[in-house]
């Protein structure tokens, strides 16, 4: 892994750089909760509650929060691999958040995902060309020696050798694996990919190895990414803005170098200060902020600001009144009544 | 990529998935065992009777109850039938009732078993009707539907090809049950896996998301409840033949022969252990290619 926040395209600072390819306005996804013998909703987790951002042509969205804030929920809402509670979505200015039927499956071929676990992403009984291929015969793209041809390319394309096509996912390793699964996304040449921890199965050597392919594909190809991530220092290599989530709510969103160089909200402070930084001295003068207790249940958040329970600087108000979502600089926003006060 | 391995496998190996499978399975002694076994079976209830040629309903009263011998090679009854060809005739019947049986009641526990976990609208009505079909008393119901339709069908498609059916068609929809059962469960786990969420991001269509990515992850269970099911439908056919209400009583089945020769086990013990041991071994050995089989079909036990 690089050493400094080594970027593959230029950071992207300004909302008009290129055209927004995918607008999230207020999304919301709740989960009910089923008791008893009548199976009565007897409450919802808020996994994601009201989530706004935007994502444009070319460029990597890096979406970090620890386990359970609803990252990769939102990434699957999106993806329409779950119905939206709430909000819009909108793919080059179009809502997607009802489509259906034979519509959803075409809108399928520009959207794709790469898994977290690539051992749970690909069919043990089916070999290599056949999950790559898949998406190929499912949408009547290639048939016959065409898919051949199309899955060697897509093989090649992710740095695998196009002999792995008869063989089956269990005689992989993890990397080679993830490839395959990126493999599998790229077969429809689609615009906009979510990535859901793509290398948190992996080792650290492999990690940046499947990074590294991430951005050559994006270069070549002009991809957009939703990077889903708890891994700092790695959003930080690959990410052009990235969004901060705690508990279904996005609290800070911002160009990633502003957003390690000075984050505003006291959520985001924390999470940077408990990464650990490669240089020893700096290690060693680091200083940590220690949360206080538990992130709470998403099935009962706590009013006004989410973060008020745990939050160093809370004030009565936190837990009276929810923040703004206020665009402090061009590009820098954050929720969080005292952000930039102080 | 340091990663690549295998650079001499030729680029498109022609392997077929059942060239696979087969290579597999010939190494699986057990399971080459069983299918020769099976085989034998097959072809001497298809075969013997052209090189056995004494009538299986033959009365041949001087010679009843007739030891081991040339012209009588598994001794006669206590009616004087010879017994080799009562075997050779009843296995016909009994492996036809069996298979046909097992694959019914296979095809509706797989259905009922996949829609129910796959499909949560219904799986409470699936599978509360098989919970009724479990608590149903089989035989009070057996009883019913045989003296309800035993004559309707004789009269309509012959005495034989008429109880043929109702008998497979009974045991059938009485034994799906634990296979439904024990499919969804499978089911639910697999469908939660992130390869079926994956085949649904590409825009895969359900049915073909079933086919191809849960039916076969569920093989396993599958085949072996299908093993059992034969061996459970040869066995069911015999107590109904016993209640008399199988086929008649001059129309011999392996279990008919069993259980008639169980009153005559003092005087000639072996009228229960041909038919006995011919059960036994069609049972094994279709266990042991239902092993073979499961085993082969998985590339992970597979091996390259």
């Amino acid at each position: 892994m690089p050493t400094e926040p080594a970027m593959a395209n230029a950071p992207v600072h300004s909302d008009s750089a290129t055209p927004v390819l995918l607008e999230v306005e207020n999304l919301a996804k709740h989960f009910p909760i089923m008791r008893g013998v009548f199976r009565r909703q007897v409450g919802s987790v808020r996994a994601v509650d009201g989530v706004d951002f935007q994502i444009h042509e070319r460029e990597t969205l890096g979406l970090v929060g620890e386990s359970g804030c609803g990252k990769s929920t939102a990434g699957r809402v999106i993806l329409r691999l779950y119905d939206p509670t709430a909000g819009r979505i909108a793919f080059r200015g179009e809502d997607i958040g009802g489509v259906r039927g034979e519509s959803l499956r075409r809108l399928r071929q520009s959207m794709q995902m790469v898994f977290q676990d690539p051992q749970d992403s690909l069919n043990p009984r089916m070999t290599v060309g056949s999950i790559v291929g898949e998406p190929l015969v499912e949408h009547g793209v290639a048939k016959g020696t065409a898919l051949d041809e199309r899955v060697d390319e897509l093989l090649n394309a992710v740095g695998l050798s196009a002999r792995f096509a008869n063989r089956y996912p269990h005689e992989f390793s993890g990397g080679q694996r993830q490839r395959i699964g990126i493999a599998r996304a790229l077969a429809l040449e689609p615009e906009f990919i979510v990535c859901d921890e793509p290398i948190a199965a992996l080792d650290v050597s492999i990690q940046a190895q499947v990074v590294n392919l991430l951005q050559d594909l994006q270069e070549r190809l002009g991809l957009t990414y939703l990077f889903i991530s708890h891994d700092l220092a790695m959003v930080r290599h690959i990410a052009d803005r990235v969004a901060v989530m705690y508990l279904g709510k996005i609290v800070e969103l911002a160009p990633s170098d502003e957003l390690y160089r000075e984050p505003l909200h006291p959520y985001t402070r924390a999470l940077m200060s408990a990464a650990p930084v490669h240089d020893p001295e700096l290690e060693a003068a680091r200083e940590r902020i220690i949360l206080t207790g538990d992130v709470p249940s998403p099935a009962d958040p706590p009013p006004g600001c989410r973060f008020s329970t745990r939050c160093p600087m809370a004030t009565p108000e936190c837990s009276a009144r929810e923040p703004e979502w206020r665009e402090l600089r061009p590009g820098h926003r954050v929720a969080c009544h005292y952000a930039g006060d102080a | 990529m340091a990663e690549q391995t295998y650079q001499d496998a030729p680029l498109h190996e022609h392997r077929s998935l059942w060239m696979d499978v087969w290579l597999a399975f010939r190494n699986h002694k057990g399971a080459l065992v069983g299918v020769g076994v099976f085989a034998f079976i097959v072809l001497a209830v298809l075969l013997g009777p052209f090189l056995h040629g004494i009538d299986p309903q033959y009365l041949d009263i001087q010679a009843r109850n007739a030891p081991v011998s040339w012209s009588h090679p598994l001794g006669t009854d206590n009616l004087g039938r010879d017994m080799l060809a009562q075997m050779l005739a009843g296995g016909r019947i009994s492996l036809a009732v069996g298979f046909t049986a097992m694959l019914l009641s296979l095809v509706l526990g797989t259905g009922v078993g996949v829609l129910a976990g796959y499909f949560k609208r219904l799986d409470g009505l699936l599978m509360r009707s098989t919970d009724l079909f479990l608590a149903l008393p089989l035989l009070p119901l057996l009883l019913v539907i045989i003296m309800l339709f035993r004559d309707t069908l004789r009269a309509a498609l012959g005495p034989e090809t008429g109880i043929f059916l109702l008998i497979v068609f009974v045991i059938g929809i009485t034994s799906w049950m634990q296979t439904a059962r024990i499919v969804r469960g499978e089911v639910l786990a697999i469908k939660e896996r992130e390869f079926v969420t994956a085949a649904r991001s590409i825009g895969t269509r359900e049915r073909r998301i079933v086919a191809r990515h849960v039916l076969p992850n569920v093989m396993s269970p599958i085949m072996v409840s299908a093993t059992l099911g034969i061996a459970n439908a040869i066995i069911t056919e015999s107590a109904l033949s016993f209640l008399g209400l199988g086929f008649p009583p001059d129309f011999p089945t392996w279990g008919r022969l069993l259980f008639d020769g169980a009153n005559f086990i003092s005087i000639t013990p072996a009228r229960v252990i041909w038919p006995g041991l011919a059960i036994s071994l069609t049972v094994l050995s279709v266990n042991y290619i239902g092993d073979g089989l499961r085993d082969a079909l998985d590339p992970r036990l597979r091996g390259t």
